[in-house]
């Protein structure tokens, strides 16, 4: 792993980052006992240990952008700013959630924050993203796509219709490949042909690629910028590759038989928000007394979010026939 | 196959093929918004260098001059890459826009049925409604050109069993393209079967009314609801696309032998005119149920239930459906000959249910 890269000038930024990261992780910390305790039903997909790239992401994306998700989307919807009352309200399939308790974890949506969604078909969303950006280009919007996926997403055949696609027709995408080297329970060199180095297969479809540490948040948000530069000049699409690794299993269902605990604790030791502490406090960037403000803010806006959620009423049982056509 | 598409064709006889692109023209004149994609929708993509436009107007010319017309922005040559356009077509229709894409064959789902069953059918749902899909599908079926197991189905229950998705099937060149203009202006995705066999037919003769023209003023047929092509008293037909064709047919025949068959053209499999279908069987008290899917978990036999849970009191007679076999459509013409529903069949299931 590569250290830190150069820091960013401002202190508030510094903050902002390190604030978004630990909500983003107390918020599922929180969510994951809520499972535990029968609160939050079906699959849930923790992001814990890859907050660095939602929010490197999400801090220089604009607000006209679009983003599109996976299953594994809190991290990414907290990250656009959705509200983590009506996160976790969706969470716990209560009519305040975001999609009125209809979607639950794995298909958050705002459209008010163009966050177009999170798919919970491996692959499902990349053609979407071709769609948005290919809207965006037909009305000549000033636009980007950011799409989110996942190292298994990578054999899906619609990741390559997608990538072929965004690349004849030069659309506004930047294909954000979070590779936290499992597909599920099976190892990235077991799946994919080219090795877990993933972004070599970009060539082929002539998009520029580039990888980075995606446990590191300033990485991923420098990353992302040059990607938009590049993007907005209307060139066609971007691929980064964000290597990345997540602490939980595939779902809160998986007990991890798959890995040693060996290689977590190695991976624990480039925890984003740990490292990031470290450079904050050392650049002075954050002192103690801060950094145990923002610990206190995050536990409350968690805290407040799960009242929310449990106060909040079931959907009316007749909501169960609305919204299937429009 | 050839399609007759005689640019001087009189109004009166204007085809299914014309109808359809009549159709796509005229919605694309009133609306920025309707964009066509496709395998070769316009053709020839990339070798204007060559003198080359508009090459193909799609596999059935079904948006023959659109490319000239409205530019490749608007009718864009896609890749053989259905999974790939057609998820664009959901995520473009999710921002407002309302992409027409074609599915070249019913068949070709199977690259594709992600996109349609898992996307486009569930999005407006599972997002609590907070986003519309103004799609339209356009894709061919049916048999009777040898063209063998993967390029001749139907496929109807496929995208009858999902909620969400809305199912159309005009009967002949006024239904057509009221029901494209329909689907184009439908806020929810919608498909819309065209069977080879009416493309390039012009009067179907599906009306009783021998002055029944196409109107060149845009209009729409409403989705969700049954027609009654043919009055009658004595036993309801029940058609679906080209099988209405056929249900009339044999109505003529049955009127020879002082039989009154009343013939419901379904138009839609959903939503399904339910009201329509069952205040006609209640009327006759008897039905055949004509469709060209296999016949297994089909709209036939979905029709079949639906007639004998609602208006069992009234049946001097059970149910009877007119289907192909459970087989994949063979190519050989003497083999495909027996294979679909045709006006004998439906003859002799009329008999059997009125014995």
């Amino acid at each position: 792993m590569k250290v830190l890269s150069k820091p960013v000038a401002d202190k508030s930024k510094y903050m902002d980052l390190l604030r978004q990261m630990m909500l983003i992780r107390r918020f599922e910390e929180k969510a994951s006992e809520m499972y535990m305790r029968g609160k939050i039903g079906g699959f849930l997909h923790l992001y814990i240990g890859e907050e660095a790239i939602a929010t490197g992401v999400m801090s220089v994306l604009g607000p006209d952008d679009y983003v599109v998700s996976h299953y594994r989307e809190h991290g990414h919807a907290l990250a656009r700013g959705m509200d983590p009352k009506v996160i976790m309200a969706e969470l716990f399939g209560k009519a305040t959630g975001s999609s009125g308790g209809k979607g639950g974890s794995m298909h958050l949506f705002d459209a008010s924050r163009n966050f177009m969604g999170g798919y919970a078909i491996v692959g499902g969303q990349l053609p979407i993203a071709v769609g948005l950006a290919l809207a965006a280009k037909y009305r000549r919007e000033d636009r980007t796509v950011l799409c989110f996926f996942g190292d298994g997403a990578v054999n899906e055949g619609e990741f390559h219709e997608s990538m072929n696609l965004a690349s004849v027709w030069q659309l506004p995408v930047i294909f954000m490949l979070e590779n936290n080297l499992y597909g599920m329970g099976s190892y990235v060199e077991r799946t994919h042909a080219g090795g877990k180095d993933i972004y070599h297969v970009a060539d082929a479809y002539k998009i520029p690629a580039a990888q980075v540490d995606g446990m590191d948040v300033l990485a991923v948000r420098e990353a992302t910028e040059e990607a938009l530069k590049r993007v907005r000049t209307g060139s066609g699409p971007v691929f980064i590759e964000a290597m990345t690794y997540r602490f939980r299993g595939h779902s809160m269902a998986d007990p991890v038989a798959y890995r040693e605990s060996s290689e977590l604790d190695q991976w624990r030791k480039e925890d984003p928000i740990e490292k990031f502490k470290v450079v904050a406090l050392r650049e002075e960037f954050v002192t103690d007394d801060e950094l145990q403000g923002i610990e206190a803010g995050v536990q409350a806006t968690v805290e407040a979010a799960i009242r929310f959620a449990e106060e909040s009423p079931e959907p009316e049982l007749d909501t169960l026939h609305d919204n299937v056509y429009a | 196959m050839t399609i007759a598409s005689s640019q001087k064709a009189e109004r009166g006889n204007i085809s299914f093929v014309q109808s359809i692109n009549e159709a796509l023209r005229q919605e694309m004149e009133r609306d920025p918004s309707v964009i066509v994609m496709g395998e070769d929708v316009s053709g020839a993509a990339g070798r204007k260098d060559q003198g080359f436009e508009d090459a193909w107007g799609g596999v059935f010319r079904l948006t023959k001059g659109l490319g000239p017309r409205f530019g490749p922005e608007r009718v864009r040559d896609t890749p053989i890459s259905e999974a790939g356009f057609i998820g664009a077509a959901v995520g473009a229709a999710a921002t407002g826009l309302r992409p027409v894409v074609e599915l070249m064959f019913v068949g070709f789902y199977g690259v594709c049925a992600d996109q349609i069953t898992n996307n486009a059918a569930k999005m407006h749902y599972m997002f609590g409604g907070k986003v519309k899909l103004p799609l339209t599908i356009i894709t061919n079926t049916g048999i009777g050109a040898g063209a063998a197991a993967q390029h001749s189905e139907t496929l109807y229950s496929i995208f009858t069993h999902f909620p969400g998705l809305k199912c159309v099937v005009p009967s002949d060149a006024y239904t057509a393209k009221g029901l494209m203009a329909a689907a184009i202006r439908d806020d929810d995705p919608v498909i819309i079967f065209l069977h080879k066999l009416l493309l390039g037919r012009t009067r179907a003769g599906l009306r009783q009314s021998e002055e029944y023209v196409v109107p060149e003023e845009p209009y729409i047929v409403p989705i969700g609801k049954a027609n009654i092509a043919r009055e009658g008293s004595d036993i309801t037909l029940i058609g679906i696309g080209y099988t209405t064709v056929l249900c009339l047919q044999a109505a003529q025949e049955l009127e020879k032998e002082g039989i009154d068959a009343e013939v419901v053209d379904l138009l839609s499999l959903s939503p399904m005119d339910e009201e329509t279908v069952l205040s006609s069987v209640k009327k006759t008290r008897r039905v055949v149920i004509t469709d060209e899917d296999y016949p297994r978990c089909s709209v036939a036999s979905d029709l079949s239930a639906l007639v004998a849970e609602e208006a069992f009191d009234y049946l001097d007679a059970p149910p009877k459906r007119v289907t192909p076999p459970h087989t994949p459509i063979p190519y050989s013409l003497a083999l495909e000959r027996l294979y679909p529903p045709t006006k004998e069949k439906i003859l002799a299931a009329v008999k059997s249910v009125l014995e």
